[in-house]
């Protein structure tokens, strides 16, 4: 029973912590019809900030400095990798995302000479609790609440305010949208801000929970919230949340069957096969709309 | 009758660039004060090799994403198969106690080599037969298995839109690789570990009774089947179906109104690429000389990837040439950037390990954002021009 | 006179809209029939459910007599089904035969925004269309067993071009043509599927007025020469007039009134639908 707890809990937090990738891919896929390969690799790179500040700054002037910085970076992969090919076939801008995505992974080998690093321990987050009978860090107990407050927070901002109306329209009718005055450019930005910033909160919670992070360590859980956001319907926040939490949830039991069994190789796979099964059935997704092509 | 002169042309080109790898490969041992470079260790034959086969693996991509606009990265996926195919086909019964220790054998007794060693016996002319034989058999199996993995995948995962169906390929890939990575299948796939021990391409070089090396083959193997395989995809792209993926390319909507079956050529097109990367996959395993589910991740398929797109989406001899480039600037010409340079007693800042890398994918990303088109856009190096002067456009107009 | 091509109660429903509504009509063979409406009537979608590019919700299509598409609305469609006779074909088999299919029973359809192969010469866009019928299978074309076979598609494109007159393009990008050039080729790339019955869908859009005259000749030569059927879809009405032996006109997706030229031209609900309602206040 506790054992089932404990699994279940890490289950609740890993999914909150693909969530909050997951916001990102929908979001741009939303607007740009673009799947962003990079956004994995963002996320680790904001892991590995972490890891360089707190070595010499205090964590308080640390952490915001981490998510500042991974906004900065969110924000110049678009200027500089996806704005060039606006006109360009999407095949391009996928090519492109995964060039960014191979150069940041290079990047990090270089920076880190390819060896493991182990990200610091957070004050608070990394501390243990007992809930229910066994021990667990803060940081799963906080992970849920945390993401579904951003999400509160964000679908405010999406149904509230003029940006998140502006995005809603681009994300409708890209062309009309800039007929009808809406700045595209600022619009994909912010998207892209909001992104790397929920990015970095994720690496925070991600990598409080593991051992080491290395250059590779992004492209999975990002494949991953990749997944999550096509199962809820991409481009539906609330759909990428679900979709989230049920892949961390799943891969957790699957990486708690009983070792006899022998499938936690499948963990991943899981989550690959669950999307094939998603495409094939109901590629709109839980709540995402059915698009018609003109001919 | 234009076709059969350039099939001929074609034919010659090929020719002379085999008997050149030969010659490249065996100078060394006829004038031994050559210089290091022609070393048989020499990194030149490394990057030959590695090229010659990422070369077929490039453009069997090529095929699928540039000429029938099926944007798939399943390859990685189909090359673990087509290697472990090879590797399960070939690996001698003799050696399958040793490879699959950890499993205590492997629950697959049947060897290619074996069998054709008992029909032509196992040394001299009979054993180069028979190791001919099974290598050429397991390869063409290798084949034929990623090419039936990817007409059951096709089925449903066609149907889906370009980056969808990016995104399933890549996924089915991942799969590929767990199933073989699980320990349960140990006694066929050695779970996480290699398969060894199976003939690779220096197998083919020929020895004399004291077993030293008479004629070297092990670069010109790669050579011959690659070439080859690319040649069949070259006659496929210039027949009539061909021309139907271009047209699919293009435009869909058009092709399927103009009588070309979208989901009968997509599969052609799917299956025979998938063929000749599961092909690149057993090449891939006779160049590193072990097959490793761990090797085939997604990262080689964007390798590839790239490689198709700097040498052209669209292009075979853009690929082929950027394999080259691509393989040598990775495994040779840029190596001096991994290690700490000195100019005089200066030493040259940001040298050390991995920034290869680094100014590689910065390349990589000036060639995607700025040179679009590649190396050779979506033009050939045609083997005509090279044999006679070209018409000015004007003229021909008359 | 035997019908080349029937409908009969098709309906196209797309979510709650209704683009094609209980449509019947008849092509006979020979004939050059025309299909008119505003913009928006549902012209467009009438010939992809024809040629296969959509599923009718309901209804039948004939070709030369037998049925080629048939549906009638079920599941999830039957509820939010607005149209009529939704029961008339709940016990025929339901066939819906994908775009090439069609084409290869003789059908073959130009596109109101021209659809060439961009990457690809006038020669090669003829060619292709070739490729359905062609005696080979994938291994006998890459391997070249066949050479005749490719040899006779290459023959009858050239002459193909040639009776179109655009052999002197042959070696150009099909984009690279002028307009009035890219509607011959689209037309030439279509008669290469040999068809029996050809829809063209607003051949003389973009057309000047020198052109659109040439046009009608033009589709006479190629009825009697192939001996074709054309059905069209046409917005100038002095090119519809012209050549159209027979007229139907539809408005929100229903048929308003059918009848030959003239009777058509004279009938109030067309010119109301074309130029709005006007009230009698005299």
């Amino acid at each position: 029973m506790e054992y089932v707890i404990s699994v279940l809990l890490s289950g609740v937090s890993v999914g909150g912590q693909y969530a909050l990738i997951a916001i990102g891919y929908t979001l741009v896929y939303g607007i740009l019809r673009l799947i962003n390969f990079a956004h994995g690799d963002v996320f680790m790179v904001a892991g590995l900030m972490g890891i360089y500040f707190t070595a010499t700054l205090p964590v308080s002037e640390s952490l915001p400095l981490v998510v500042i910085l991974t906004v900065v970076l969110g924000f110049t992969i678009e200027r500089a990798a996806y704005k060039p090919l606006r006109n360009a076939p999407r095949m391009s801008v996928m090519i492109s995302a995964i060039g960014v995505s191979y150069l940041l992974q290079n990047t990090a080998t270089y920076v880190t000479g390819g060896q493991p690093m182990t990200y610091p321990s957070i004050p608070f987050l990394s501390n243990t609790i007992g809930v229910a009978g066994t021990q667990t860090k803060w940081v799963v107990i906080i992970t849920p609440f945390l993401v579904l407050a951003l999400v509160f927070a964000l679908s405010l901002l999406i149904n509230r305010t003029k940006v998140g109306m502006a995005m809603r329209a681009v994300s409708k009718d890209f062309e009309t949208s800039r007929l009808m005055g809406i700045r595209i450019n600022s619009v994909i930005s912010i998207t892209f801000i909001i992104g790397s910033a929920l990015a970095a909160v994720g690496s925070v919670l991600f990598f409080t929970n593991y051992p080491a992070i290395t250059p590779t360590a992004g492209a999975m859980p990002g494949l991953k919230a990749f997944v999550a956001a096509v199962f809820g319907g991409i481009g539906s926040i609330p759909g990428a949340v679900i979709g989230a939490f049920l892949i961390g949830i799943c891969e957790t039991i699957i990486k708690g069957l009983p070792s006899s069994w022998d499938v936690s190789v499948f963990s991943d796979a899981f989550t690959f096969a669950l999307l094939i099964v998603i495409l094939i059935f109901k590629p709109q997704g839980l709540f995402g709309e059915a698009a018609t092509d003109k001919v | 009758m234009k076709e059969k002169k350039i099939s001929f042309q074609a034919f010659i080109c090929i020719s002379i660039l085999l008997i050149f790898v030969i010659i490249l490969e065996n100078i060394s041992m006829i004038f031994p004060s050559l210089p290091q470079i022609f070393a048989p260790t020499s990194p030149l034959f490394t990057v030959l090799k590695k090229a010659a086969v990422y070369s077929l693996v490039a453009v069997s991509m090529n095929l699928l994403n540039g000429f029938t606009g099926l944007f798939s990265l399943g390859q990685a996926g189909f090359m673990l198969l087509g290697a472990y195919t090879y590797a399960i086909l070939t690996v001698p019964s003799a050696m399958k106690e040793q490879v699959y220790y950890l499993f205590g054998g492997c629950a697959f007794e049947f060897s290619l080599l074996d069998m054709f060693e008992g029909i032509f016996g196992s040394a001299g002319f009979g054993g180069a037969v028979s190791m001919i034989l099974a290598c050429l058999i397991a390869i063409i199996l290798a084949g034929c298995v990623a090419g039936l993995f990817a007409y059951f995948i096709g089925i449903p995962v066609l149907r889906l839109k370009s980056d969808y169906l990016a995104i399933a390929t890549l996924g089915f890939a991942e799969i590929l690789r767990a199933i073989f990575q699980w320990q349960k299948l140990g006694k066929v796939t050695n779970g996480a570990n290699m398969i060894k021990g199976f003939p690779t391409f220096s197998s083919f070089n020929i020895t004399d009774a004291s077993g030293n090396t008479v004629l070297r083959l092990s670069t010109f193997v790669p050579f011959l089947i690659s070439a080859l395989c690319i040649l069949i995809i070259v006659l496929l792209i210039h027949s009539s179906y061909g021309r139907a993926f271009k047209a699919i390319r293009d435009d869909e909507v058009a092709a399927e109104a103009m009588g070309v079956s979208l989901f009968k050529h997509k599969m052609l097109s799917f299956v025979i690429s998938s063929f000749f990367a599961g092909v690149g996959g057993a090449l891939f395993a006779m160049y590193v000389a072990n097959a490793q589910a761990k090797a085939f991740t997604s990262v080689m398929t964007y390798e590839i990837l790239l490689i198709v797109v700097i040498g052209g989406i669209g292009s075979v001899s853009g690929s082929v040439i950027a394999t080259f480039l691509y393989v040598a600037c990775s495994e040779w010409w840029l190596r001096f950037l991994d290690s700490e340079q000195y100019v005089g007693a200066i030493k040259i800042p940001l040298l050390r390990n991995g920034f290869r890398m680094v100014v590689f994918s910065v390349v990589i990303m000036v060639i995607v954002l700025f040179f679009s088109q590649g190396i050779m856009g979506n033009r050939e190096i045609s083997i005509g021009a090279l044999f006679k002067k070209r018409t000015p456009r004007a003229e021909r107009k008359q | 006179m035997a019908n080349a091509l029937r409908l009969e109660n098709v309906t196209m429903q797309f979510g709650g809209v209704v683009s094609v509504n209980n449509l019947s009509l008849e092509v006979p063979e020979h004939q050059i029939i025309a299909l008119i409406g505003p913009n928006g009537a549902g012209k467009t979608t009438a010939f992809n459910c024809i040629t296969g590019v959509y599923q009718p919700t309901n209804g039948m299509i004939e070709f030369n007599g037998k049925p080629i598409v048939r549906n009638h609305p079920s599941g999830k469609s039957a509820k939010s089904y607005k149209g009529e006779n939704a029961d008339m074909y709940a016990k025929d088999a339901v066939l819906c035969p994908t775009p090439d299919q069609i084409t290869g029973l003789g059908i073959a359809r130009t596109f109101q925004n021209i659809r060439l192969w961009k990457s690809m010469t006038v020669f090669e866009n003829v060619l292709i269309a070739k490729h359905q019928h062609a005696d080979q299978n994938v291994f006998s074309a890459t391997f070249r067993g066949n050479l005749s076979e490719e040899e006779r598609m290459r023959n009858e494109t050239m002459d193909l071009l040639v009776e179109q007159g655009l052999d002197a393009y042959k070696d150009d990008l099909a984009v690279s043509l002028p307009y009035g050039l890219q509607r011959r080729l689209e037309i030439a790339r279509a008669l290469a599927t040999k068809p029996s019955l050809l829809l063209l869908d607003e051949p003389a859009a973009g057309m000047n007025p020198q052109e659109t005259a040439e046009l009608a000749d033009f589709v006479r030569q190629i009825r009697d020469k192939y001996n074709l059927t054309v059905f069209l879809i046409e917005h100038h009405m002095d090119l519809v007039m012209n050549i159209s032996d027979y007229i139907y006109v539809i408005d929100f997706g229903s048929e308003i009134a059918r009848g030959i030229p003239k009777d058509i031209q004279n009938n109030r609900k067309v010119i109301d639908a074309y130029l709005g309602t006007v009230e009698d206040e005299e």
